[in-house]
């Protein structure tokens, strides 16, 4: 069993998300998320995957692992990234998302939502209110997603708006998390301290982008022997020498710089 | 009443938006789930919240909101705060707390819509 380290930016949007960048196609995203170093990313949208697979074929030829998933608004107005290692899981999940999101989007006011193919053509307009909140619970939305074996992790702990802290100030006692993200420079510690529930889960850093300058900008650096959502969680759990390296670790260029024997 | 003279009566400061001050104010609706002013506003209404983020602008817009009220003197992000300007949405912001602020609209007879 070999152990690698693994740079992973697991939040990223494309031009689907209404307040995303037109710009962020699949192959742009790709090539930016490359050019970063990062050896896995995944593709985040709200409540919505219509992309995730353009993204994945996007960078067959490339090395880089695309991990299809989803932003999901709970009624509480909470974001829940979901991470799966197959689209195909990800589109049961937006099957649950879609039968409990109501209203159409209003592009003038919340942005377009373009649905695109690898290389970028415009396919559709989706019209679903995508910034809206869905009807689902927060637990209802981390249960499906853990039912699905998706990774749950709660958005952007340290920014008030849409993130669990700001908006229930707390994190129910038996929520199945897998991990708290920070999108901004703030440390564990720091969250823990101002909300000690949160001292209870690991922490991943990722960059949220919604524009191609900021894909990569905050990384977190798995130890795993392959880029998978079970080894992610296994790194997460301190499990059989996985690790979480969290913070913005630059790897090195060869796969042997890389390379660490577990 | 217009939104000027509510921001006037009750020391308001305008934030932005000022374009819109001479507008008819219909009632107002106090809430901090987008979700529920989005099924629950009505156009027109003055829009009571705590929320200071870039999509608070955009639901005003779709419900062609008379402005946006942020309590606790808080300040609105600087994207909303741009989109608020582009849209010509007013910003208008108080240090009181949502409580205090929506009893003194009641008290100036804003009505919430029921």
């Amino acid at each position: 069993m070999t152990l690698a380290l693994f740079k992973a930016d697991l939040h990223i949007h494309t031009c689907l998300s209404p307040c995303a960048d037109l710009s962020m196609g699949p192959r742009t995203i790709v090539d930016k998320a490359a050019w970063e170093g990062l050896d896995v990313i995944g593709v985040s949208d709200h409540n919505s995957c219509e992309n995730a697979l353009a993204v994945v074929q996007a960078a067959r030829q490339k090395n880089l692992r695309v991990l299809p998933g989803m932003e999901v608004t709970s009624r509480e107005e909470v974001h829940i990234l979901a991470i799966f290692d197959h689209v195909e899981q990800a589109l049961w999940l937006q099957e649950v998302v879609y039968d409990h999101l109501h209203g159409e989007n209003d592009a003038e006011a919340f942005g377009l939502q373009a649905v695109v193919n690898e290389d970028h053509d415009v396919v559709a307009f989706n019209n679903r209110l995508l910034a809206g909140a869905t009807e689902l619970s927060i637990e209802q939305v981390v249960d499906s997603i853990r039912d699905l074996d998706g990774l749950a992790i709660a958005s952007h702990v340290d920014r008030e708006a849409f993130g669990i802290i700001g908006q229930l100030g707390f994190i129910p006692a038996q929520l199945r998390l897998d991990a708290l993200e920070l999108v901004g420079n703030t440390c564990p510690e720091q969250v823990s301290r101002r909300s000690p529930p949160c001292a209870r889960f690991p922490f991943v850093r990722s960059s949220d982008a919604h524009s191609v300058e900021d894909i990569g900008k905050v990384s977190t650096s798995f130890l795993l022997v392959e880029p998978t959502t079970a080894e992610i969680r296994k790194a997460l759990r301190g499990q059989e020498g996985r690790r979480v390296l969290l913070g913005d670790i630059t790897v090195g260029g060869s796969v042997a710089e890389k390379q660490v024997v577990g | 009443m217009t939104v000027g003279e509510v921001a006037e009566m009750l020391g308001l400061e305008v934030l932005t938006g000022s374009e819109g001050l001479e507008r008819e104010i219909t009632g107002g609706y106090a809430s901090d789930l987008l979700s529920d002013v989005l099924a629950h506003s009505q156009a027109g209404n003055l829009w009571v919240t705590l929320q200071t983020h870039r999509n608070v602008i955009a639901v005003a817009t779709l419900k062609d909101l008379a402005a946006v009220v942020l309590v606790n003197g808080r300040a609105p992000d600087a994207e909303a705060l741009a989109a608020a300007r582009q849209e010509k949405v007013p910003v208008l912001g108080s240090q009181l707390p949502a409580f205090e602020l929506v009893g003194r609209l009641y008290q100036m007879g804003i009505r919430g819509t029921s």
